[in-house]
């Protein structure tokens, strides 16, 4: 009997937690579908009366948002990229290779882990105004593949990479950059996935930077795009729930879709020896 | 094998490997934050940025000028409130749904941890936007919830009293899953022989709590802690979405937040630099005091 009771409080609290998490975003996809003011009606209605698609539109045509999205996929995929290539080869080369240094490198780096980034941006953004870098893409994108966390990352996962693979080849004359290539990135397969889609997620929703860099609405991600339109359009909720769902939907799906491999990369970082 | 027998060679490669990814972090970070604080010791501002010729050497100044500037310490009372009521609610809230999913009673785990964390992910400017209008005292679904329990409507982000606890709510919302997938992964390392072998000794649930329970989650809330520390120390879009930069009467107004508008709104860079190294005393100051407690409480 007791225990019939314990199970009825234990799933209605997540019931409830679930409904407070859920609310805002079911909220915003709801009001995003609804005609200009019908969000802010008194009575507010909950869901729309006829689902429209044309705050959408709006976006789209009138505010010209689509290029936004270009921008934000374009710089996070670059960013990943750019991360995964740089992280991987650190990663292994702590985990795997013995050279003088080695430990107090990393450690030194793990240091540097607490380090607040926006104290780098002041100097950082001088560094790209006299490279000429600002408003660019690359400017946007060559920040976070200064990114320490993934080495972490990688070489955790590469230290169980056994050395008598890598000796074998070595014996068999391979180089070692095509070791690295030909047997270690297809073995890091999986912390690859985790670390791409941590750099991606990060890097698309990453405000303060792209915000100080890209100084050219043309060149907006979509963070900053909707900052923008949220000081000329306030009032305009349903066209804003718009802006805020076609932010935050691609992050979401994709987050939905390799689910495991994000919350592995979550916890393997939160594990820390 | 110690690294220290390494082979020429294997140490060549090494180096290769790392070069790329070291040559980032120190260009891109480290050479950065050093020259932050050569920065702060400068009067850069607009004119500099137009003729590099502008600029002087003024030692300390700035960090004269900023701790006698009663914006400094509105920004910082903020950020405080932000920091230590945020991050308490955020990981107590956190601790109560990892304890939940954790449950023996517990149906359909993974939806519910999917769930938690789904806000986790979405993008905070975003969200911001939302939290906007859920906050408005005519028709936003707050006040009107607030209503059904007979509780006049309140001007959440208009009113200087409730401005910051709104931006908290927000950031506890958003950040509460991360922690509790963290503080779930940790109770599942906690073995079940530990708790079996207190009940046996008679030990109440309260006791298995306090003794068990939360000592061997020490670790996790450690890093938990740091993280954020480090994390709600640098706030910043919240008040730059929800209340145009800092309204109403600065009572939104974060250290971050000073930062940017003096930096980049204002081009007193040099100044601006000082607001960021005082940040990053602080954040350092309190990682520290948070790992000294670990220490202690591990002696």
């Amino acid at each position: 009997m007791s225990r019939r009771i314990g199970f009825l409080l234990v799933q209605s609290a997540l019931v409830a937690g679930a409904a407070v998490a859920l609310t805002p975003l079911l909220w915003m996809i709801s009001a995003s579908l609804m005609p200009p003011g019908e969000a802010s009606s008194t009575p507010p209605r909950f869901l729309p009366s006829r689902p429209t698609l044309g705050n959408y539109l709006d976006l789209f045509t009138r505010l010209s948002l689509g290029r936004a999205v270009g921008n934000s996929l374009l710089i996070a995929a670059a960013a990943t990229l750019g991360v995964l290539l740089l992280n991987s080869m650190a990663g292994y080369a702590f985990a795997k290779l013995r050279f003088p240094g080695r430990d107090r490198v990393f450690a030194a780096l793990m240091a540097a882990l607490v380090i607040p980034a926006p104290v780098a941006m002041l100097p950082l953004f001088l560094m790209m105004r006299s490279a000429g870098l600002v408003n660019s893409y690359l400017g946007a994108a060559l920040p976070p593949m200064a990114g320490i966390i993934g080495v972490f990352l990688i070489r955790q996962f590469a230290r169980s990479i056994p050395d008598d693979l890598l000796d074998a080849a070595r014996l068999e004359g391979a180089g070692e950059f095509w070791i690295y290539w030909k047997i270690v990135l297809p073995l890091l397969r999986p912390v690859l996935a985790t670390l791409a889609i941590v750099t991606f997620l990060a890097t698309w929703n990453d405000f303060i930077w792209p915000l100080v860099i890209l100084t050219d609405e043309s060149r907006y991600t979509l963070p900053v795009a909707l900052a923008g339109l949220v000081g000329e359009h306030s009032a305009d909720l349903e066209l804003m729930m718009a802006g805020s769902v076609l932010t935050v939907l691609p992050v979401l799906a994709l987050f939905l879709l390799l689910q495991r491999q994000y919350i592995e990369g979550i916890t393997l970082g939160g594990v820390k020896e | 094998m110690p690294a220290e027998r390494a082979a020429p060679h294997e140490a060549r490669a090494a180096w290769m490997f790392l070069a790329p990814s070291l040559s980032a972090i120190t260009l891109l970070f480290l050479v950065p934050i050093a020259a932050a604080f050569v920065l702060s010791l400068t009067d850069f501002d607009i004119y500099a940025l137009g003729d590099s010729s502008n600029v002087r050497f003024i030692g300390l100044k700035n960090y004269g000028v900023l701790l006698a500037d009663p914006l400094l310490w509105k920004a910082m009372r903020n950020t405080a409130l932000f920091l230590f009521v945020g991050g308490p609610l955020t990981l107590g809230v956190a601790l109560g749904a990892a304890l939940l999913l954790h449950s023996r009673l517990a149906r359909a785990k993974g939806l519910f941890r999917t769930i938690f964390f789904a806000p986790y992910v979405t993008t905070l400017v975003a969200v911001a936007v939302v939290f906007r209008y859920l906050y408005h005292p005519r028709f936003g679904l707050i006040d009107r919830a607030l209503a059904f329990f007979g509780i006049p409507p309140i001007d959440w982000l208009g009113d200087p009293r409730w401005a910051m606890p709104a931006i908290i709510l927000l950031a506890v919302w958003k950040n509460f899953g991360y922690a509790t997938i963290l503080l779930v992964a940790g109770l599942q390392n906690i073995p079940e022989s530990i708790y079996e072998a207190a009940r046996i000794d008679g030990a109440s649930p309260w006791q298995l709590f306090r003794k068990i329970t939360i000592p061997l989650l020490a670790p996790t809330f450690l890093f938990l802690g740091v993280m954020t520390t480090i994390g709600y120390f640098q706030f910043f879009a919240e008040p730059y979405v929800m209340t145009d930069g800092g309204k109403p009467l600065n009572a939104t107004l974060s250290v971050g937040l000073l930062m940017y508008k003096n930096g980049f709104r204002w081009w007193n860079m040099g100044y601006a630099a000082s607001i960021a190294f005082v940040l990053f005393v602080v954040v350092l100051a309190l990682t520290a005091v948070q790992f000294w407690i670990e220490r202690r409480r591990e002696a």
